[in-house]
């Protein structure tokens, strides 16, 4: 390896200005000086609007732990465009994204990904990953929420006797289920890993606003660590019932206080129902605050552009459509990928309308907008 | 992080409201001076929105205020009408010339290592002189201008580009994009008149130096890619008291940096590599004939664009209060093209386009063709000059410039 790099840089002598990767991507596209890319090798439909699609990474990725997900580049009409999706192989085999079909790049990647194509990557990242020490768990997903989770069954399950899995998952009908057929093979083959199917087209929603369905489809929900990942709402109904349980519980455990009955439950006690026993993923975040307000004449000071904006338009579209190279990631104000700085001015929090700036501060391009001018200094 | 106190937050705040954009130019300025900090720059040199310049160009005195503002509004309809189409197929067009330009750049030098074969030196040397040619042309001029930006492709990206030629992008990038393109042909302003060295317009005082006129330009064209690396210097500047001391060191470090990488590839490198078969010495002179080649073909492309008869220089009273139809006006008759074949065209880089390019300098460079029948109709219908021909004409054309102004001008 590092011979290669030396040999690298001898060729550069003769590649100047371009860099030898430069060359070889004539020969082989994964090359790339500056950019880590990687090759579709497969694509399997999941179902009607969804699919797995398998590449083989160029030099720079790392190895994705169960859980995490990537950026994905891919191009729309010319045009660079970056989503984030969750990885759906199990760790320690090649990487794979399962893509479900909601908007102009999703499908675009669901439908007119061939093996062989290019796609352009960013290395995996996130926390939404399996605990480090052996735990009963529960999963709790929807929709498209399952792909990191599937993520996490296939690593476990099959390699861990040990594991002690409840997977309940959420999809409309059976046809719109990703991955059910072989979430059932699982259940059939290890009994560690128990799977619930609930048809919302059958059966209505998920309902959290009491412990009622959890009690029935999963008893022991409390003393397990919980792992939940599907639309806004979903989460936002487990997080108030798990918040609901702690407060319950604590009230519970202050009344014992005293009669050692809290002591003898200890096994359990470190997995009870606790907001910090939830681990959620979220896919969407509302951005709804900045409308109404006012926008301003917003500068990317080093690639020279000026755009007039209004006060709802995320920093991060605006510099993308002035062609300026953004950083980006998830969109959604999470991952903190695509930090600029600021030069002066105010930008507004689109998730809950603050305004906030300072010199050099380094703001979230991608939930954040103009609140009067701006300067950035990109 | 920077910890600003509530007060110097409010005066930049102030400072970058807009009441009118000189307003908040001033402001800008006097917030910067005043807290010592990295203020909001505002920039400068905009466009009026209404009215006219002090005086209109001679070529466009007949022109109303409304039938300039009514131009203006047409030229930026063929405009968005080019940016509603781009798409992958221009993707496709930039990448694949690039693959060209590289394939080209690998044989060629390839060859070259052999060249003690004379056919293999002339291949070799023709391949690269085209690769060359290719890629600070059709490629790098345009890469630069921010033409393929759109695609948000950090590998062909007006920040991140470097080309095959002695001045750095981003030195070029200032002295071109920002001031020729913003001044051009504006005499005193517009510093690609004459390149600091050559009399290219009556209005620049004659000196007997300028008697040398013709001779200059000889020996410029085929070291031209030094030439503009000098001229990127801004030594004029320096000297007036405009430049910098710290920002001339800058620039120089840069150039040194760059100069040398270019010398160690095509004067040392290659040549070492072709020594391995014995060709070094006319690996060498492949690379010199090569870049000599280039040198003066970019030369000549970059005098017909704005050196022709029929095109015009303007004075600073003609950019003052300029609006962007006055803008658009200037661009096109202080422009030239040049007519030929498509294959004459690429290797220019589109710059035959020359009018075209200045109408548009971030319109994709394979879209010029396209526009220019409409540009050319708009001439004809406001009774603008078109000024276009032959690529032997125009060259001739300059050339007789060159010499003609090498005299001091005739006492009336």
């Amino acid at each position: 390896m590092i011979r290669l790099r030396k040999l690298a840089r001898a060729a550069s002598v003769l590649t100047t200005p371009l860099a030898p990767e430069d060359i070889l991507s004539l020969f082989n596209p994964v090359f790339s000086a500056r950019q880590l890319r990687g090759i579709v090798t497969r694509v399997v439909a999941e179902t009607a609007d969804s699919a797995t699609i398998f590449f083989r990474p160029g030099r720079g990725w790392k190895a994705h732990q169960a859980g995490q997900w990537a950026r994905i580049g891919v191009e729309l009409d010319g045009v660079r465009h970056w989503r984030s999706y969750s990885l759906s192989a199990p760790a320690g085999q090649d990487p794979a994204i399962t893509v479900t079909d909601v908007g102009a790049v999703s499908g675009v990647l669901v439908r007119n990904t061939r093996p062989g194509d290019v796609l352009f990557l960013a290395p995996p990242q996130g926390d939404f990953v399996l605990p480090e020490h052996p735990r009963p768990l529960l999963m709790l997903t929807a929709g498209s929420g399952i792909t990191p989770v599937m993520s996490m069954v296939r690593t476990l399950v099959p390699h861990r006797p040990d594991a002690d899995v409840v997977l309940i998952h959420s999809a409309r009908t059976p046809e719109d289920s990703i991955f059910r057929e072989e979430l059932s093979e699982l259940a059939d083959q290890f009994p560690n890993f128990k799977v619930t199917h609930w048809f919302t087209g059958e059966r209505g929603r998920v309902d959290f606003s009491s412990a009622a369905m959890l009690d029935e489809l999963c008893p022991d929900w409390r003393h397990r660590a919980a792992y939940a990942c599907g639309p806004e709402g979903f989460l936002d109904d487990a997080e108030a019932l798990w918040s609901a349980e702690a407060a319950a519980a604590a009230e519970g455990s202050t009344l014992t206080e005293g009669s050692a009955a809290g002591e003898s439950h200890q096994p359990e006690g470190p997995f009870a129902a606790d907001p910090i026993n939830l681990i959620i993923e979220r896919f969407t975040t509302s951005l709804a605050a900045g409308a109404g307000h006012d926008g301003g004449l917003v500068t990317f000071e080093a690639s020279d552009r000026e755009v007039e904006v209004d006060g709802s338009t995320p920093l991060l579209d605006v510099g993308e459509d002035a062609g300026v190279l953004m950083p980006s990631g998830c969109r959604m104000g999470i991952c903190h990928s695509c930090l600029t700085p600021l030069r002066a001015g105010h930008v507004r929090d689109l998730r809950t309308g603050e305004v906030h700036g300072e010199p050099g501060q380094l703001i979230q391009t991608c939930v954040s907008a103009a609140a009067g001018p701006v300067n950035l200094d990109i | 992080m920077a910890i600003v106190t509530n007060h110097e937050a409010e005066t930049t705040e102030d400072a970058v409201v807009p009441s009118s954009r000189d307003d908040a130019a001033l402001k800008a300025d006097a917030a910067a001076e005043a807290s010592g900090a990295q203020a909001a720059k505002t920039r400068r040199g905009a466009l009026a929105t209404s009215g006219s310049p002090l005086v209109r160009p001679p070529a466009a005195a007949h022109l109303s205020d409304e039938q300039v503002a009514e131009l203006g509004r047409e030229l930026d309809a063929i405009k968005d009408d080019i940016l509603a189409k781009r798409g992958s197929s221009d993707a496709a067009y930039i990448r694949r010339m690039i693959k060209i330009q590289r394939g080209l750049e690998i044989s060629g030098r390839a060859t070259l290592l052999v060249s003690r074969n004379k056919a293999a030196w002339i291949t070799g040397t023709t391949l690269l002189s085209l690769a060359k040619i290719l890629e600070n042309m059709e490629i790098g001029h345009n890469v630069l201008h921010g033409q393929w930006d759109w695609m948000r492709d950090p590998d062909i990206h007006s920040t991140t580009w470097e080309w095959d030629f002695v001045t750095p992008a981003r030195s070029w990038q200032h002295t071109h994009n920002d001031l020729h393109h913003r001044w051009t042909n504006v005499v005193g302003k517009d510093n690609d008149v004459g390149y600091n060295l050559l009399r290219m317009d009556p209005q620049q005082e004659w000196k007997p130096f300028n008697l040398g006129n013709p001779l200059y330009n000889a020996i410029l064209a085929p070291v031209f890619e030094w030439g503009i690396a000098i001229y990127d210097l801004e030594l004029q500047d320096y000297k007036e008291g405009n430049k910098s001391k710290e920002a001339l060191v800058k620039d120089l470090k840069a150039l040194g940096i760059k100069a040398l990488k270019q010398f160690t590839k095509d004067y040392a490198a290659t040549p070492a590599v072709a020594m391995l078969t014995g060709s070094g010495k006319q690996a060498l002179y492949g690379t010199l004939t090569a870049n000599a080649v280039r040198n003066v073909w970019a030369h000549a492309v970059i005098f017909c664009g704005h050196f022709p008869e029929g095109t015009d220089t303007f004075t600073e009273e003609m950019v003052e209060g300029e609006t962007r139809g006055d803008w658009y006006v200037r661009q096109m008759i202080g422009s030239a093209n040049i007519s030929g074949s498509k294959f004459m065209h690429l290797m220019t880089g589109n710059l035959s386009h020359q009018i075209e390019h200045h109408l548009f300098p971030d319109i994709p460079s394979n879209r010029y063709a396209e526009v220019a029948p409409k540009v050319q109709e708009i001439c004809k219908r406001y009774g603008l000059p078109y000024t276009t021909g032959p690529i032997w004409k125009q060259v001739g054309s300059t050339w007789a410039k060159v010499f003609k102004l090498a005299l001091p001008p005739k006492k009336a």
